[in-house]
């Protein structure tokens, strides 16, 4: 909200007005957020009241130019070139003369332009440095200034406007009545409420209206002003401080609707009593119903829409938009005033459903002060009447019983035992009282002295003992709460899991991988790039209503798209050797989605419902996922370097494993988006927990990838947290090395020829590890030859080249027996 | 050469001379400093230490003479000997030390050549500054909270005193979950996980959860629709504002110095009342040390407390909550928010491991 200084402090008895910024760091001290401060202009020189005597219109240029002869003082004509064309002859406008200078530092002076010489410029508000309105130049209302009067004095340019972004809860705070109240109770200045004025009894109504839903709209009050001179213009002040506070001045009756709305806080609406017919009923819309808006948009109304109907039909989006029908013209003379308050939450969902932000919706959002209504309706009517002549009818509808703000009752001790200070006595009363509440002290049984404090009407905010709290905290000020650390509770550090993910963070970034991190949004059609079948589990996503970019609707289900897209613009920029990771959440649906229950928020809910409210949630597992591209080593002055291939792949997913405590089992897969041969499934015991291995070709080539590019994917969370707690017992007698050559079909997985070896090898074996595969003629078609190199080693002994001979043959043979397995020749 | 038995007079004998074998001593000598290297000097030993050497030979001879001038030829012989062997070892020695230090010197490499056989890895700044966070509180106590992104509505507002319509709800610029009507909606703020934290766990509770978070802003150089908060929540008997003052001052000088600082301003937050936001006092800001808008906090809000089922009559607590990638922008001096959702690896390598 938008407010010039001068109107803000017009309530307020200071005896030295404070600087703009001061009042800007007093709103922010009590919680009012200061977006801007602007002082208007600066304009100095010879600026002034001018009336357009005659008016010549060039015609030979691009755009409308006119030539205009100005009175800018007694018997002083300048003639001056202006390319606006909302003035006509006899208007009086704003001047000025060569020597001023404008905001921007833009120095008039007579010049030659268009072909002819101009004496001076006649301003727009904008250059002027008041709003900024360009949309044609200033025209002052008749009768405010003679020509040659200085307009800076006219124009109010020795002023600020303070642009402030009250929070939601404070709707009070969007009016000058209620940010002057909070500027009084920062600075402790008496305030003069605008809000308090003499209501006249009533004689009759002044239009018959029938609440029908009460929950929408909980008052309803109208005045009427007949007579109203529809060629009178709003009064320079009133459009200067609309203008300032950036609304644009559009007649009378409407302007002095917008201007109490600013003022109060209470927005009015002002019908074309002409053009209503019968009375006037509040209701929700009905199903089919349509009304045409202000802003000439056919809105297609909802039942839940709380509307104004006439026995024409719907007339007005209450609370939102006046409806076109019934809108004043510029002939209206018979005005009904209508100022009601509405459901906040109706006209949320109505401003949400039409997305129709409005300067009244904003505030009937944050509840608007229910005693209000007959106050604005009164400052209005009597606006009327004093500039227009309007003759204030005396009956007054006013229907519906707005609900009053509760009483609070709190310890008066408590914002002392919230804040951890000290406040002097009688503090809490007298902030309480100072924000508007009747506060009374009492001494409760138990000895206990309570505060209780009844809240004003536009502080529908304060509801329990927490809210009053903070009034005194703010005004008191944050800056006087001590700094303290708590006492430390004894912590019981990172949990298991936390501290393994760590470490497969780290791992993996010790490994060569860098970390990215993509939205998990993606386009449903990668699955189609990936090849998967129509039933593949992976397709089956969850979707986001509103995403940002249309195509990226669902949540992805695995990391590898968000990673090869991330590659892909890796690869875009130039880069080539690139190794990519990404840890986080994968949205899984469950095979059967369960809605969320309704919860209240009034107790905990049942174990039972938090339970079922869980269920409904999709899994969400942590999933880690690499892809590879281009040298895992690189070439350099010492040699070759050496590609990623798809046992990169299935390293990495091990030693991320490794590093999570835990072994993973590798079993030959055939999985898309992998190549159906140098495809690993990674397995805890038979658990398969996430694959591994070179992408398929087509995949490569539908995603424009690199040759070989490999990638794994884990599943972290499925991985279990198996107490690692080795306790070697490291013997000092000599080892004995035995190497074993092993035929066996090409088939046989390596590391089901290396589990039967180390099986079968006894307690005497050390280590095995497979040194060398070797196909080729000297073993034949469709076999191959693992050769391992075999640790013995006793515990308590030097061991014998025949004992660990004979551990070794039992080792073959069993390997012959189960696997086929032959000595190489 | 004289045989043992021959009746040569000892004064013929004329090898074991004091002159001969002084002689022999300093050809040896000359023959050893002449030797430029152990290869040079192991070819002359012989000559001078060997069987076939002066002295050697000259000791053959002591076996001809009478008794009593044995003992005195083989004095002569054992000294010009010994004169010898430490010459050869002092020699040797020498060339020993020069052979080696050769053999390093040509052995020496160009220690400046690259090695970048492995490229680098790093973590994710936004990672590390979450662990460092983390670790930050749980040294004063704190243990870390965990919860979905994925998060029902009744998590993500209701439990948090969002009222169904109240403009706080639709300021929160949500990403909602099909179908229309699913309750579920992508967390807006980590603030769910007080709301599952007091569910959870017994009282009193000190926990952080960093975690990803998400609102509908269009990626530009200050926003992006993905990002990451660290929630702070402390639910315990008798804690007060000027707790929450002293634990965000702990934070602020654990992340930004000694000299760092908070500075609280009344705002609103529908789970906490009162509600403050938090500046943060930055030595290193851009400019001059100054004010940087970091967060919000405040007491927990009554209303949350009886949600989760906790007595606020009996309990209190506050909570906090900041951007990570705010506070790395500010920190690091990032200029563009996109560099840390690209992932390109040339934004990520430089920061390592740590950050």
């Amino acid at each position: 909200m938008r407010i010039p200084v001068s109107w803000l402090v017009e309530h307020l008895g200071f005896d030295e007005v404070p600087t703009p910024d001061e009042l800007a760091e007093a709103f922010t001290r009590i919680g009012i957020e200061v977006e801007e401060v602007s002082p208007l202009g600066p304009v100095t020189g010879p600026i002034v009241a001018g009336r357009v005597v005659a008016i010549e219109e060039l015609t030979e240029f691009k755009k409308p130019i006119r030539y205009c002869q100005v009175e800018v003082g007694p018997e002083q004509v300048n003639n001056v070139i202006c390319g606006a064309t909302n003035f006509v002859e006899g208007d009086s406008v704003v001047v000025a003369l060569p020597g001023a200078v404008l905001p921007g530092g833009f120095t008039i002076s007579a010049r030659k332009t268009y072909g002819r010489t101009s004496e001076g410029m006649i301003c727009a508000a904008d250059e002027l440095g008041i709003g900024d309105d360009h949309s044609g130049i200033l025209v002052l209302p008749t009768g405010t200034a003679q020509p040659g009067d200085d307009a800076l004095e006219l124009l109010g340019l020795n002023d600020s406007v303070i642009e402030l972004a009250p929070t939601p809860d404070r709707g009070y705070a969007f009016s000058v009545r209620g940010l002057a109240r909070e500027i009084a109770c920062a600075l402790d200045v008496p305030f003069g409420d605008p809000g308090v004025v003499e209501i006249p009894e009533p004689e009759g109504e002044a239009w018959p209206v029938h609440i029908e839903d009460r929950t929408g709209c909980s008052r309803f009050v109208a005045r009427r002003v007949t007579g109203v001179d529809p060629t009178v213009p709003t009064p320079w002040w009133m459009r200067r401080r609309l203008m300032l506070a950036g609304i644009r001045s559009i007649s009378l009756p409407v302007d002095v609707t917008n201007y109490v709305m600013l003022e109060l806080g209470q927005p009015l609406h002002a019908f074309d009593a002409a053009s209503l017919s019968g009375a006037l009923t509040v209701r929700r819309a009905l199903a089919g119903e349509k009304l045409t808006t202000l802003d000439d948009s056919v809105r297609a109304l909802d039942t839940d829409d709380i509307v104004i109907a006439d026995d024409s039909g719907v007339i007005s989006l209450a609370g939102v938009m006046g409806g076109a029908s019934t809108e004043v013209q510029d002939s209206s003379s018979d005005i009904l005033l209508e100022a009601a308050n509405w459901d906040p939450a109706s006209i949320a969902r109505t401003v949400r459903r039409h997305k129709l932000p409005s300067e009244a919706a904003k505030r009937f959002e944050r509840t608007v002060d229910p005693a209000l209504a007959p106050v604005a309706l009164e400052r209005a009517a009597k606006l009327l009447n004093h500039y227009a002549e309007g003759q204030i009818k005396p009956g007054r509808t006013d229907v519906g019983v707005p609900a009053l703000p509760e009483p609070v009752s709190m310890p008066i001790d408590l914002p002392d035992r919230v804040a951890g200070v000290r406040y002097a006595r009688g503090v809490t009363a007298r902030r309480l009282g100072q924000i508007g509440c009747q506060v009374s002290v009492t001494t409760s049984d138990d000895g206990q002295t309570i505060v209780t404090a009844v809240p004003p009407t536009w502080r529908a905010d304060l509801v329990q003992p927490a809210d009053l709290v903070e009034e005194v905290l703010r005004l008191e000020g944050y800056d006087t709460i001590p700094s303290v650390l708590p006492p430390a509770p004894a912590g019981r550090g990172l949990t298991e899991q936390q501290r393994r993910r760590r470490t497969v963070w780290r791992t993996l970034a010790e490994a060569g991988f860098v970390e990215v991190k993509p939205f998990p949004f993606i386009d449903p059609s990668v699955f189609d790039s990936f090849g998967l079948a129509a039933d593949d589990v992976r397709r089956n996503t969850v979707g986001v209503l509103n995403p940002l970019e249309a195509d990226k609707n669902v949540l992805a289900t695995t990391l590898l798209p968000g990673l090869l897209e991330t590659l892909q613009r890796n690869l875009s920029r130039g880069a080539r050797d690139v190794a990519l990771y990404n840890i986080a959440q994968v949205t899984l649906p469950r095979a059967q989605q369960v809605p969320v229950p309704a919860l209240g928020v009034d107790r905990r809910p049942t174990e039972a419902e938090v339970a079922s409210m869980l269920a409904a949630l999709p899994q969400q597992p942590v999933h880690v996922a690499g892809v590879l591209t281009g040298h895992r080593e690189l070439a350099g002055w010492w040699g070759k370097g050496r590609l990623a291939g798809w046992s990169d792949a299935v390293e990495a997913a091990r030693r991320a494993a490794q590093a999570y405590g835990v072994q993973l089992r590798v079993v030959a897969s055939d999985l898309l988006p992998w190549h159906p041969g140098r495809c690993a499934e990674l397995r805890v015991g038979d658990w398969p927990v996430g694959h591994a291995g070179e992408l398929h070709p087509k995949v490569i080539e539908a995603l424009g990838l690199p040759k070989r590019t490999v990638a794994f994917e884990l599943d972290l969370d499925a991985l279990p947290l198996d107490d690692h707690r080795p306790a070697p017992k490291v013997s000092a007698y000599p080892p004995v090395l035995l190497d074993v050559a092993l035929v066996v079909d090409a088939s046989v997985p390596a590391q089901s020829v290396s589990e039967v070896l180390g099986a079968s090898a006894g307690d005497l074996l050390e280590d095995i590890r497979l040194f060398d595969v070797y196909t080729g003629e000297q073993v034949g078609e469709g076999k191959k030859s693992l050769a391992y190199s075999l640790r013995f080693r006793a515990p308590d002994r030097t061991l014998t080249v025949e004992e660990a001979t004979s551990a070794r043959d039992a080792a073959v043979a069993a390997a012959g027996e189960r696997l086929g397995a032959a000595l190489r020749a | 050469m004289s045989g043992a038995n021959d009746p040569y007079d000892p004064k013929e004998v004329a090898a074991l001379s004091a002159e001969n074998l002084d002689a022999a001593v300093q050809k040896a000598r000359e023959a050893f400093a002449g030797a430029a290297d152990l290869e040079a000097l192991a070819s002359v030993k012989p000559g001078h230490l060997g069987d076939r050497s002066p002295v050697l030979l000259a000791r053959r001879e002591i076996g001809a003479l009478p008794p009593k001038a044995k003992a005195e030829a083989g004095k002569r012989v054992n000294e010009a000997q010994s004169a010898i062997k430490t010459a050869f070892d002092e020699r040797h020695a020498v060339l020993q030390v020069e052979r080696d230090e050769r053999v390093l010197r040509e052995e020496s490499v160009d220690v400046t050549l690259p090695w970048d056989r492995f490229p680098r890895g790093a973590r994710h700044p936004i990672t590390t500054l979450a662990e460092r966070i983390g670790d930050v509180f749980v040294a004063m106590g704190y243990e870390i909270a965990e919860g979905p992104e994925l998060e029902t509505e009744w998590f993500n507002f209701d439990a948090l005193n969002f009222g169904k319509d109240h403009p706080a709800r639709s300021m929160q610029d949500t990403f909602y979950i099909a179908p229309n009507d699913s309750s579920l909606v992508l967390r807006t703020h980590t603030s769910p996980v007080q709301a599952r934290t007091l569910l959870n766990r017994e009282l009193p509770v000190y926990v952080v959860c960093p975690g990803r978070t998400f609102r509908t802003d269009e990626l530009d150089a200050t926003h992006t629709p993905v990002f990451h908060q660290v929630e702070g929540l402390a639910v315990d008997k008798g804690l007060t504002m000027g707790h929450l003052k002293g634990t965000l001052d702990a934070f602020a000088r654990a992340m930004f110095g000694e000299d760092s600082k908070t500075r609280l301003r009344p705002s609103f937050f529908p789970f906490t009342e009162p509600s403050a936001e938090v500046d943060v006092w930055f030595p290193e800001k851009k400019g001059g040390a100054g004010w940087v808008e970091w967060g919000g906090c405040g007491m927990v809000n009554p209303n949350v407390l009886r949600a989760t089922g906790v007595d606020p009559d009996v309990y209190s607590g506050f909570a906090f909550g900041m951007g990570l990638e705010r506070t790395l922008q500010f920190r690091n001096g990032l200029p563009d928010m996109r560099d840390m959702v690209e992932g390109d690896v040339r934004f990520t390598q430089p920061f390592g491991t740590e950050a």
